[in-house]
């Protein structure tokens, strides 16, 4: 479902390289895990992945279900089923929440050919998800994320990815930020969502996420590069020892 | 309003320039010949059969601003005004009662064909009147389901037609045209006409008050509470009109009233001139909310053509416990000069201002407001949230003053200003003066860049770049689309996002 063949990509306004030949595939239906030190260029790979235009990419390519993906913006990427839930999600003041769902749902409808949903479909929907998720319908009131607690945002990710049906799912650090229940909500959340046709890209510094959602591969990204994939007991193996010992082979 | 919406929705769709009302009808006018003198005063006091004193009044208006300058303290930019290449007077010609819309004027009704204005409504716009009553009520139904609106329709100068009359008319309401006002409640009119903004005002103002040619009456006796939404619906139409509106609203004591104006204008290539005059008059206890959505012609891609809009609109609080609201949303216009101001005169009275103004292309803006504290324990409270765009210049000029006398009077202002693009400028230039000790003042302002983030972020979720800044710069303006009545509210949104197309990219 992704392949990401020796890419490389730097900073468009300083030229820094941040990317540097990083290989990845992700068959539909597997999770994979990434992990890696800070830095390492996790949260920029999601980025490049989504799109988002601070980064250019100088060699290789992105392919999602066998296209390049490399020419199309974030909407036309999301509308394809590309989604990102944000290590730090944006604050959208003066937009209710349920409103923002409202009009992502029903343009990534539009881009389909399908009719917006229906006022009591789309409520139904929505406290689905936001029950599945513990969430207050309150809370969906209030404008995107202004003021939400750490957590909060977190799960507002997910209910929106819940909400979008996305079939490439990046998560980054989801987890960080969530209290003991929360995670296990989310996780089940996300498990809820694993299915043969959807790919899920956990990414995260801790294998206590790992114990609810359990990854098929796990990848080590460091200094733009992943320099070790291998299955769930790689996790374990990190969390044991620390990234040194990875780091020492690689070199 | 389900003209003003569907409208919307069609220009949505014919995709010929950035601004799309692109068309202009030749309807045989009735007008004065170019240029203004005192003969062309009387020209415009005759076609409109009004009483001496009316003349009157207008002439001592025109000799005051003959000894005028233009003011040039706003932060615009435009050629020089040739004041004697315009005309002063023009009416649609009538056919006095059509009884069907096949009587009526078809290039008329190919204006608010293009408007996508529904049939049954184009037939109370082209005031077809119609022998059974319950037919016509049962059109107005239709018309106006999504609530209840009152459209006064002004066709350049002369109102076309006035409708609800009856329904309001049992309220006491009176809801008619100013000249109408003129011939038939000339007792109010003098009374109440340039008490709020007095024929010597200021440059255009003054203009306004000699060659004024239609617009608006309002008056809610004592202790009614207006059973609708007044709306005037009009648009400018023949080729290098002044529009002279005067629109004169009263509320007595105790009473309420909600009046809405929005308009649009078909595109031309000569800049045209509006200067308009709003006053309002609040007595005891009573209330008015004015809520305006502009979208006149701004200018072509390079800024050519578009409609300069000076206009002077002024509410006064004159009775005690007495409340005026100003709510704006401004995007069309070349030029745009306007300050709805409150003067606080009754003691525990109240003003708002609720403003957006949204500039793009080459659009200039100087808008705000003043609120002018006289009375004791008064309040004013002014939210102002400014979008530039493109090349466009967008300002907030604003006056809080307490008078000496001025006990407790407390003012809230908060202005933000948000930039798309680094080619546009925000300016916020604020007065303060207090001269009583006891005044609250408190003001608030910041200017911010719509942020790469949050755009990246509403994309990422599959909405794309245009309609992702539309919802990014209608979550900032909330606070004030709230203050909208609905009807108003959901057009404005819609309007705000067609405004800034083409910003990005
Ligand atoms: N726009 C940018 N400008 C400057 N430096 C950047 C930019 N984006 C990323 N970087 C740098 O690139 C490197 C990788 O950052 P990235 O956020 O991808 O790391 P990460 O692996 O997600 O780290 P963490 O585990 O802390 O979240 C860091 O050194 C970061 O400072
Ligand atoms: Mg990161």
């Amino acid at each position: 479902m992704l392949e990401i063949k020796n890419l490389h990509a730097r900073i468009v306004d300083d030229g820094t390289e941040i990317i540097r030949g990083l290989n990845l595939t992700v068959r539909a239906g597997e999770v994979a895990a990434i992990m890696g030190p800070n830095g390492s260029g996790k949260s920029t790979l999601s980025y490049i992945l989504a799109g988002r235009e601070d980064y250019e990419v100088t060699e290789g390519d992105i392919l999602y279900n066998g296209e390049s993906i490399l020419e199309m913006d974030p909407a036309e990427r999301a509308t394809s089923g590309i989604f990102l839930a944000f290590q730090y999600p944006m604050e959208i003041p003066g937009v209710a929440t349920m409103e923002f769902l409202k009009v992502a749902m029903n343009e990534q409808r539009k881009a389909r050919g399908e009719e917006p949903l229906k006022i009591p479909e789309f409520l139904k929907r929505v406290k689905d998800a936001a029950a599945s998720l513990n969430m207050d319908m309150a809370m969906l009131k209030r404008p995107l994320n202004v003021g939400f607690s750490g957590g909060e945002k977190k799960r507002a990710e997910i209910l929106q990815m819940k909400l979008l049906e996305p079939k490439l799912c990046v998560l980054d650090e989801t987890d960080s930020g969530l209290d003991i229940d929360a995670l296990k909500i989310v996780a089940d959340g996300v498990n809820a969502l694993r299915s043969p046709d959807r790919a899920i890209v956990v990414i995260t510094h801790y294998q206590r996420l790992l114990q609810y959602i359990v990854p098929d591969t796990v990848h080590v990204l460091y200094r733009g590069q992943v320099i070790k994939s291998g299955d769930k007991s790689l996790a374990l193996d990190l969390e044991a020892n620390g990234y040194a010992g990875v780091i020492g082979q690689a070199a | 309003m389900p003209a003003v919406q569907d409208t919307i929705d069609r220009v949505r769709k014919i995709d010929v320039d950035q601004y799309k009302y692109g068309f202009q009808t030749e309807i045989a006018m009735d007008k004065a010949p170019k240029g203004l003198s005192e003969d062309i005063i009387r020209f415009i006091s005759a076609k409109k059969d009004e009483p001496s004193w009316m003349l009157e009044w207008r002439l001592g208006a025109y000799r005051r601003w003959v000894t005028l300058d233009e003011p040039k303290w706003a932060r615009v930019h435009y050629p020089k005004i040739d004041f004697q290449d315009l005309h002063y007077y023009a009416a649609p010609k009538s056919t006095p009662g059509p009884t069907s819309l096949s009587d009526v004027d078809p290039e008329l009704l190919r204006v608010y064909e293009k408007l996508g204005i529904p049939l049954k409504e184009q037939e109370i716009l082209a005031g077809v009147q119609k022998t059974d009553v319950s037919e016509f009520e049962e059109a107005s139904d239709n018309v106006y389901k999504s609530g209840r609106v009152a459209v006064d329709a002004v066709f350049d100068s002369v109102s076309v037609v006035t409708t609800f009359k009856k329904e309001l008319a049992q309220a006491g309401v009176i809801f008619c045209s100013i000249s109408e006002a003129i011939r038939e409640h000339p007792e109010l009119v003098k009374k109440y006409l340039g008490s709020v903004v007095p024929t010597s005002d200021n440059f255009y103002a003054t203009l306004n008050s000699a060659v004024f040619t239609d617009g608006s009456f309002v008056f809610v006796p004592k202790g009614v509470r207006c059973p609708m939404e007044l709306s005037t619906y009009f648009r400018m139409n023949e080729k290098n009109t002044g529009q002279f509106e005067r629109t004169l609203i009263i509320a007595e004591e105790g009473a309420y009233v909600s009046y809405l104006e929005g308009c649009t204008a078909p595109q031309r290539d000569e800049n045209q001139l509006h200067a308009a005059v709003v006053e309002l008059i609040a007595l005891d206890d009573a209330e008015i909310k004015y809520s305006t959505v502009q979208n006149w012609y701004p200018g072509d891609a390079e800024g050519k053509g578009g409609i300069y809009n000076f206009v002077t609109k002024r509410g006064d609080c004159r009775g005690d416990r007495s409340k005026i609201s100003w709510t704006q949303v401004e995007t069309g216009s070349a030029i745009t000069w306007k300050y709805p101001s409150c003067i606080l005169r009754g003691d525990d009275s109240s003003g708002e201002f609720y403003s957006i103004a949204v500039s793009n292309g080459y659009q200039q803006v100087d808008s705000g407001t003043k609120m002018i504290h006289l009375g004791k324990n008064t309040s004013s409270r002014i939210i102002s949230k400014g979008i530039a765009a493109g090349f466009s210049q967008n300002t907030y000029r604003g006056q809080v003053s307490a008078h000496r006398k001025a006990t407790n009077a407390r003012n809230f202002t908060n202005c933000d200003s948000l930039l798309i693009g680094d080619q546009c400028g925000a300016h916020t230039v604020p007065y303060m003066e207090a001269k009583n000790a006891t005044a609250q003042f408190e003001h608030e302002a910041t200017t911010s860049k719509i942020s790469e983030d949050q755009k990246f972020y509403v994309m990422q979720r599959g909405i794309p770049e245009e309609e992702a800044i539309a919802l990014i710069v209608n979550g900032f303006v909330k606070d004030v689309i709230q203050q909208l009545p609905m009807e108003f509210a959901v057009e404005a949104q819609k309007l705000i996002g067609i405004s800034l197309e083409g910003s990005v990219g």
